[in-house]
């Protein structure tokens, strides 16, 4: 009886682990802005829509698959470069939380056009993936969510790779280090802010579906930003690795918690329960686990 | 030294005169000419809204402290007010009151995490309050009185044995609350508490060093801001739909309440009642304008995205091109007619 009600905690908490690799997809997107510009980007949620909405209306309308996701790359870089261009460039040099609301206004503006463009209405994603469940060493797993992991980890390889081994990952960390220094050096702001924005274009097309996948693609596809939200407060705004453990531990705690805490409250604990653990850790850490301790003025 | 003077005076009389002049309006006026249509859709939300932006103002504008929950503290403000009403008899201004304090003391829990965190630390964390709330207010069957949908018809508003249910009536009640709060509102951030404030935004650091109490100020700040969103939701729950819902205080409120300010101007009081003013009539000068122009022929989902759009358009277009809000095109466009009007 005990091995097997053990046996049923470690199933919730890998179910958890795994949803949780989910949330840290979506953060990852935000690390990426936020490190290199300082800006949260509110609109990280509504790309990930417009990034799955583009890709599925394509895919429906007979555009092979790999044709799909080159167009919607392609849509996804436009994109970052015109918000760099009509929204980054004229608030240059305003506080961080300016651009934050900017963020605000920009993800109503993405969702709606995403909505307008493509409709309103839910469309099934299947990327061929099974769902299937099978058994290992007597706990069940499913394809879907081992894939999603796997395509999780090689994201963070490559973006690991890409900071440390290329030029413009370097370009990148200068400018995260110190703007006007890297302006001093001769980088182009600019191009470099729009390249960020396309990264995080493409994160945001890689979650998009993947969850799109799981969720089907609609409207609510963009309220996925308010679950990894409490994950980037817990890891750090400026930390991928810090994105990824706090993805996993909220999505186990979460799990834990509504098998475990839920029915003692009637159930339903999922909305906040994250934003709780966050703000715990908070209080004993201000920065979040892995992020960058900064005295900020402003 | 003369013309400064003589400006002064002038500008002086002006003030001196318009608020009288505003109140004349508001209190006379309005209720003898405004149709019940112009009360009910565009009044009555206005001044919800308004004191409800004049409350995260108070906390975002001149605190600093970004906050994306108000629309949790404006639920818990009617909330609180139903049940008082509901189970203790109370009269009703005594209920609205008792409202307050209680979103003073949730605002006061909620806003313990801004004595460690700052910036978007502290704007996360006020999410919290806006689930929480929701979900605890859906959940317990004991603050919706055991209505299975969670939708309560709101009391009518009783002064004195006076029944105000119709739409004057209730814009009155509302009015009244509105300009008492905004009177409170401005004598505070005119007064030492508002400097304190407004130093502990401007620079933590040296407002500690010339002796401002810090942790104090943020938390009266928190709990002033979060009384005055909850007696807006009571204003919005009882005299604006006459229904308490948990669904109608969700994200989208929080950041509509936000948005009055960005488009009004931080840290201004007129800002926000401007900032209200655009929020409210704009959708539906938005509808008007498409039913005119297609005739029907677009359909009001179509409507609702477009909204969306333009609202965060024109969100992006202020913060770029006038971080000050409406409040500083106003003060500018008083500037150039008086400028007229001397030459």
């Amino acid at each position: 009886m005990a091995w097997f009600e053990l046996l049923f905690a470690a199933e919730v908490a890998l179910g958890g682990l795994l949803s949780g690799v989910m949330y840290a997809l979506v953060a990852i997107g935000f690390v990426l802005i936020y490190k290199t510009s300082g800006v949260l980007n509110f609109a990280q949620g509504s790309m990930v829509l417009f990034a799955a909405l583009t890709f599925v209306s394509l895919v429906e309308r007979g555009v092979p698959f790999w044709g799909a996701v080159a167009a919607t790359l392609a849509v996804m870089t436009a994109l970052g470069f015109a918000i760099e261009r009509t929204v980054l460039r004229p608030l240059a040099n305003r506080s961080p939380m300016t651009l934050f609301m900017a963020t605000l206004g920009l993800s109503y503006v993405i969702e709606g056009a995403a909505q307008l463009i493509w409709g309103t209405q839910v469309h099934r994603l299947d990327l061929g993936i099974s769902n299937a469940p099978f058994q290992v060493w007597g706990l069940y797993l499913s394809t879907f969510d081992l894939v999603a992991a796997g395509i999780a980890a090689a994201m963070v390889a490559a973006l690991t790779a890409f900071f440390r081994f290329t030029h413009t990952g370097l370009a990148f960390r200068a400018v995260a280090d110190d703007q006007f220094a890297a302006l001093a050096v001769g980088l182009r702001l600019g191009r470099i802010w729009g390249t960020v924005w396309t990264a995080a274009g493409v994160v945001a097309l890689v979650a998009g579906l993947l969850w799109g996948a799981r969720l089907g693609v609609q409207f609510s596809l963009s309220l996925i930003v308010l679950k990894a939200l409490p994950v980037l407060v817990l890891g750090g705004f400026d930390s991928i690795l810090g994105a990824i453990v706090a993805g996993l531990v909220i999505g186990a705690t979460e799990k834990l918690a509504e098998v475990y805490i839920g029915p003692f409250f009637g159930g339903g604990i999922e909305g906040w329960f994250a934003y709780a653990v966050a703000l715990v850790v908070l209080l004993l850490r201000p920065s979040g686990l892995f992020g960058q301790k900064i005295v900020e003025r402003y | 030294m003369t013309a400064i003077s003589a400006f002064a005076t002038r500008a002086g009389l002006a003030t001196g005169l318009a608020l009288p002049a505003l109140g004349l309006l508001a209190f006379v006026a309005v209720p003898l000419t405004a149709s019940p249509y112009v009360l009910e859709a565009i009044l009555l939300p206005f001044l919800a809204l308004s004191l409800a932006g004049l409350g995260l103002n108070l906390l975002t504008g001149y605190g600093g402290q970004v906050s994306l929950g108000s629309a949790a503290f404006m639920a818990v403000g009617a909330f609180a007010a139903y049940n008082f009403d509901l189970r203790s008899g109370l009269p009703l201004p005594v209920s609205i009151l008792l409202a307050g304090v209680t979103a003073a003391a949730i605002g006061l829990v909620f806003g313990l995490p801004s004595l460690r965190l700052r910036g978007f630390y502290l704007a996360v964390s006020t999410l919290a309050a806006q689930f929480f709330v929701q979900w605890a207010l859906t959940k317990f069957a004991w603050f919706s009185n055991g209505s299975p949908s969670g939708i309560i018809a709101a009391p009518v508003i009783e002064l004195a044995g006076l029944r105000l249910d119709g739409a004057v009536g209730r814009y009155l009640f509302s009015l009244s609350i509105v300009a008492a709060v905004t009177l409170l509102v401005h004598r505070i951030v005119s007064g030492p508490e508002g400097v304190n404030l407004i130093a502990v935004r401007d620079n933590e650091t040296a407002a500690r060093v010339i002796g401002v109490p810090v942790l104090r100020t943020k938390l009266v700040a928190f709990a002033l801001s979060s009384a005055i969103i909850g007696v807006a939701g009571v204003l919005w729950a009882f005299t604006y739909l006459r229904t308490v819902e948990p669904a109608g205080f969700n994200l989208d409120r929080s950041f509509q309440i936000l948005f009055i300010i960005i488009i009004g101007g931080l840290a201004t009081l007129r800002g926000t009642f401007l900032g209200a003013a655009l929020i409210v009539v704009f959708p539906l000068l938005l509808g008007r304008l498409s039913a005119a122009a297609f005739d029907g022929l677009i359909d009001a989902g179509l409507i609702k995205l477009t909204e969306r759009i333009v609202l965060g358009t024109t969100i992006i277009l202020f913060l770029i091109a006038e971080p000050n809000g409406l409040s500083a095109i106003l003060s500018r466009l008083t500037a150039r007619l008086r400028g007229i009007g001397r030459g």
